[in-house]
């Protein structure tokens, strides 16, 4: 199994708390025709971390990077939920009984219906865990 | 009231015999110390170049980074054997600064306490609650032992849980306290939301951070308490240097123990009396650590006047400082102590900035720090425990809470020539 067609680059941003600085990350992003696929905030103690999928990872961090943004890549794993109640249920539920362990998590639901995006800590493990139970993971490739 | 009145209240020509004969021994002491051989031999000073108390003046000054330099016990002017105790202060940068002690000088030091404690006024009827450190800080133990000296029921009830402080106040019938001025703020604060009262209190002693006549007025109208100010640095024993009379105009300062100079901190020259400088003192007395001309940083002046009390010629009160010293919750803080700690954590950037605040009458300092761009992994976890990591170190050097800010790099001012990394936002105690 090629377990790293599943991972998917998401882009962490560290920022301070204060107003504007998620305008600064958005309007750079969109100036470089760069679309956010999903998004999170993260906060704790004054600071915080932007969490984004995106369409084009790399030049995203180039540019945020070049005007002196903190950016990072963090390797998460995408799967598809039914954009339906009890959705959610069906994967965590197959997370939960699996043992894996989620660091942090969102959701986005699009055309093509619902998808969670997860970090963990054994992200190999995961995949095949994930892929036994018979949910569906999506390929990096449909997002970038 | 005197504890020694025939010291306190000596004679001019007296009191200069007294201390030149003292200056001389200071000058001997000196040269067991291998800094003092150094730089008394690099002047050209010999036992013989003093034969009056202004020839004190051929003697370079001695400065708190000299202290640091000989860390720990390189200022000893005596075998470790007769040292038999420690304390420390905050160096200028990683190092403490250490202080020793023998035998003799505990109880020179408690004799002084004694001296200020009761020409207030205070006698061995009092009940006494020591609020302050009782750890590395002089503060803590050397009013203890001043105090148990006069015969005064002691309390040593250190910092912290201002409830229980109150408590004891009201239960153990306690006449006395001493406490940073802003602690006792703090405290009046706290007893007026318990509603209780401190009818017992008669005496404040405030010390270890500068405060103003109306920060007096407010500790006496709430507490209760007539408020004296005391003054004192680890180098020259602790508390007890200098001590306000029953007149509270200046303190004290013991011309016996204490050979008093006040300096313009830019050229070392001598200022006049009534003019204000930097406080240079040889302490007179002193077997374990003998110190020639140390520079305090200290800004005061010597008062023209004489007091009603027959005591010697008074210094006014602290004004301030002539270094970067900081002076948090009573606690001395170089800013190059935090840039020492920041150098070693390779996560976050050098640049930095320090903010104090009076939050509840208490001083509350906050660091802004820049995180390090190669060391950002995306994890807010790893960000959350490098801040912990930040406030522990600092904890650990200074001694002292403080808030950290992580900030994004580049972000924090750069300065070209001198920085001004600190902005102290307190309004004056």
């Amino acid at each position: 199994m090629d377990a790293k067609k599943y991972l998917i680059k998401q882009i962490s941003i560290f920022s301070e708390n204060r107003p504007g600085r998620l305008a600064a990350i958005a309007h750079t992003l969109g100036e470089e025709k760069v679309n956010i696929l999903a998004f999170s905030i993260a906060e704790a103690n004054g600071f915080g971390v932007v969490r984004a999928l995106v369409d084009h990872p790399q030049k995203a961090h180039d540019t945020l990077q070049a005007l002196g943004f903190n950016i990072a890549f963090t390797d998460v794993i995408a799967v598809k939920m039914k954009d339906q109640p009890g959705g959610l249920y069906e994967v965590a539920k197959i997370l939960g009984d699996s043992g894996i362990n989620i660091e942090y998590s969102y959701a986005y639901s699009g055309k093509d219906g619902a998808v969670l995006i997860l970090r963990v800590d054994q992200v190999e493990d995961a995949i095949k865990k994930i892929q036994q139970s018979g949910a569906t993971l999506i390929e990096r490739s449909v997002f970038h | 009231m005197f504890w020694d009145k025939k010291t306190e209240t000596l004679k001019p020509t007296e009191l200069k015999e007294l201390q030149l004969k003292r200056l001389k021994k200071t000058l001997n002491q000196a040269q067991n110390v291998g800094f003092y051989q150094n730089l008394l031999a690099g002047a050209g000073i010999k036992q013989a170049s003093i034969k009056t108390l202004d020839d004190i003046q051929k003697i370079p000054f001695t400065k708190k980074q000299d202290l640091r330099n000989g860390y720990p016990f390189g200022f000893f002017a005596v075998p470790m054997k007769e040292i038999v105790r420690i304390h420390t202060t905050s160096g200028t940068t990683g190092k403490p600064t250490v202080v020793g002690y023998t035998r003799n000088d505990l109880d020179t030091w408690s004799g002084l306490i004694a001296r200020n404690m009761t020409m207030v006024g205070i006698t061995k009827d009092d009940v006494f609650q020591n609020m302050v450190n009782y750890g590395m800080f002089t503060g803590g133990l050397g009013f203890h032992y001043g105090a148990e000296k006069i015969g005064m029921t002691v309390i040593p009830s250190a910092t912290g849980n201002t409830k229980r402080q109150i408590e004891m106040i009201q239960d153990f019938g306690v006449t006395t306290i001493h406490c940073t001025p802003s602690y006792a703020m703090h405290l009046s604060e706290v007893a007026e939301e318990m509603g209780a009262g401190l009818d017992t209190l008669k005496t404040g002693l405030f010390g270890a951070e500068p405060w103003s006549e109306s920060t007096r007025k407010t500790l006496e109208e709430k507490l209760g308490v007539t408020a004296y100010d005391s003054y004192g640095l680890s180098e020259l024993f602790g508390p007890g240097v200098a001590f306000e009379c029953p007149e509270r105009d200046g303190l004290h300062i013991w011309h016996d123990s204490y050979l008093v100079e006040i300096i313009d901190p830019r050229t070392g020259e001598p200022v006049a009396d009534g003019e204000r400088g930097e406080l240079v003192v040889t302490p007179l007395v002193k077997e374990a650590m003998p110190l020639l001309r140390y520079r305090t940083g200290d800004v005061t002046m010597l008062m023209e006047d004489g007091c009603l009390c027959r005591r010697g010629k008074k210094i006014a009160r602290i004004t301030g400082r002539s270094d970067d010293m900081l002076v948090i919750r009573g606690i001395n803080v170089f800013p190059s102590q935090i840039e020492h700690v920041l150098l070693g954590i390779p996560e976050v950037g050098n640049q930095f900035m320090v903010f104090i605040d009076r939050i509840n009458h208490l001083d509350e300092m906050t660091v802004d720090v820049e995180i390090n761009r190669e060391h950002f992994s995306g994890e807010l976890s790893d960000l959350a425990r490098l801040q912990k990591k930040v406030v522990k170190q600092l904890r650990d050097a200074l001694e002292l809470r403080t808030t950290v800010k992580l900030v994004e790099p580049g972000s924090l001012p750069r300065f070209e020539g001198k920085a001004k990394r600190v902005i102290d936002r307190r309004e004056g105690l």
